[in-house]
C-alpha cells in the first residue's frame, strides 16, 4: 500500500468482495442442494406401472425431474420407449 | 438425558479439536459430567490436545466392536474432575464406525450418567463427519472468517439438516451455533477479513462467540492443556464466554473490536 493511499484511506476492501461472492455462491448452492420433493419417487413408480401396461419399459427408461426455469418450476418426465412394438 | 454436541466445520484445520477440548473442559468445570469423543478415525489428535496421549489403551472402535467396554476405554482428564476422553483409533479406517455402534456408545454414556457428550468431528463431509453429527442435539459450527471455510460451513449445515437423526425422524431440528474462530479484529477493521457479522449474515445461524487469533493456542497445544485453562489469555476468556452462552447465560461479545495502539506503542513498537 502506498503512503498516499495510507493517508487518504483508499484501501482495497477485499472483505466486501469476499462477502459479495459468498452471498451469491451460497444462495446458488442452497437452491441446488434442495432435497428432491418426496413425491417424486412415488410418481416415478406409478408412471412406470401405468406406462408398462401399454409399452414395455423398465424403471431406468423413465426419468422424473423437478427443475427451475426463470420463475417457474418445471416437472420434467423423460420416457425412453423401446424400439419394439407395443404389447 | 445426555445432550450430544457435535463440533463440526466441513473444512479442515479451522479449530474443531481446539474448540472441542476447550468446550468440553468448560462444561466439566461447570460441574457437568462430560465426555469428549474423537471421531477423527485414523488421525487422532484430541488426545494430544488434552494431554492424555500416553494413557490411551483402547479407543472408540474397540468399544464399537466390543473389544473393550467404556469403563476401560474412557480416560479421565487430568485437569477436570468430571471430564472423560474417548480417543479415536489410529490404525483402523472410518468404515469401522457404524451407526448402530455409535448409537450404542452414546446410549451407554447416557446410562453412565453423562450430562454432555462432545463429538469432535473430522474434516470433510464423508462418513466420519456424518457419523459425528448423526446423533447430535446441538451443533457448534466452527468457521474461520475466510471464503472456503464459510462455504464449507454452509455445506455442513445442509448435511445437518438432512442427515442427522433429528432431521430424518422429523423431530425438533438440531440446535445450531456459529463459532467464528481465528478472528483478527485488526484485519477486519482494515477491510481484509470478513467480520463476524458478515459470516453470521451469510450462514444465518445464531452466533455463540468469536475466538481471537492468538499465539496462545499453540502454547496450549504444545503443553497438552486445553486453551480454556490458560491464565490471562483472551482465548481462554473467549472460550469461557462461549460455554456460559451455551448454558444460557448472557455475555457481551469480547475481543472483536480493534483497539488502535497508542502513539507511543506505534513509535516504539510493542509486539
Ligand atoms: N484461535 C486460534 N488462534 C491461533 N491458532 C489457532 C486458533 N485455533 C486453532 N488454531 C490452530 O489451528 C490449527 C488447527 O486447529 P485444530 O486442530 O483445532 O483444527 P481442526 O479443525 O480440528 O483440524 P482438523 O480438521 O485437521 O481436525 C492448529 O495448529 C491450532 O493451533
Ligand atoms: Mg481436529
Amino acid at each position: 500500500m502506498s503512503l498516499l493511499s495510507y493517508f487518504f484511506g483508499s484501501k482495497p476492501k477485499t472483505a466486501s468482495v469476499a462477502k459479495e461472492r459468498l452471498s451469491l455462491l451460497i444462495a446458488h448452492e442452497r437452491s441446488a442442494n434442495q432435497p428432491t420433493p418426496d413425491f417424486l419417487p412415488a410418481l416415478q413408480r406409478e408412471l412406470i406401472e401405468v406406462i408398462s401396461k401399454y409399452v414395455n419399459v423398465s424403471a431406468d427408461d423413465i426419468k422424473v425431474q423437478l427443475g427451475k426455469r426463470d420463475n417457474y418450476e418445471i416437472l420434467e418426465v423423460d420416457i425412453t420407449l423401446p424400439e419394439q412394438q407395443p404389447k | 438425558m445426555a445432550r450430544v454436541i457435535v463440533v463440526t466445520s466441513g473444512k479442515g484445520g479451522v479449530g474443531k479439536t481446539t474448540t472441542s477440548a476447550s468446550i468440553s473442559s468448560g462444561l466439566a468445570l461447570r460441574g457437568y459430567k462430560t465426555a469428549v469423543i474423537d471421531f477423527d478415525v485414523g488421525l487422532r489428535n484430541l488426545d494430544l490436545i488434552m494431554g492424555c496421549e500416553r494413557r490411551v489403551v483402547y479407543d472408540l472402535i474397540n468399544v464399537v466392536n466390543g473389544e473393550a467396554n467404556l469403563h476401560q476405554a474412557l480416560i479421565k482428564d487430568k485437569h477436570c474432575e468430571n471430564l472423560f476422553i474417548l480417543p479415536a483409533s489410529q490404525t483402523r479406517d472410518k468404515d469401522a464406525l457404524t451407526e448402530e455402534g455409535v448409537e450404542k456408545v452414546l446410549k451407554d454414556l447416557e446410562h453412565m450418567g453423562f450430562d454432555y457428550v462432545v463429538c469432535d468431528s473430522p474434516a470433510g463431509i464423508e462418513r466420519g463427519a456424518v457419523m459425528a453429527l448423526t446423533f447430535a442435539d446441538e451443533a457448534i459450527v466452527v468457521t474461520n472468517p475466510e471464503v472456503s471455510s464459510v462455504r464449507d460451513s454452509d455445506r455442513i449445515l445442509g448435511i445437518l439438516q438432512s442427515k442427522s437423526r433429528r432431521a430424518i425422524e422429523g423431530r425438533e431440528a438440531v440446535k445450531e451455533h456459529l463459532l467464528v474462530t481465528r478472528y483478527s479484529p485488526k484485519r477486519v477493521e482494515d477491510g481484509e477479513m470478513l467480520s463476524y457479522k458478515d459470516v453470521q449474515e451469510l450462514l444465518r445461524i445464531p452466533l455463540i462467540g468469536a475466538i481471537p487469533e492468538s499465539d496462545d493456542v499453540l502454547q496450549a497445544s504444545n503443553q497438552g492443556t486445553p486453551a480454556i485453562h490458560l491464565k490471562d489469555s483472551d482465548v481462554a476468556t473467549a472460550y469461557q464466554d462461549v460455554v456460559a452462552r451455551f448454558l444460557g447465560e448472557d455475555r457481551p461479545l469480547r475481543f472483536v473490536a480493534y483497539e488502535k495502539p497508542g502513539l507511543l506503542k506505534r513509535l516504539f513498537g510493542g509486539k
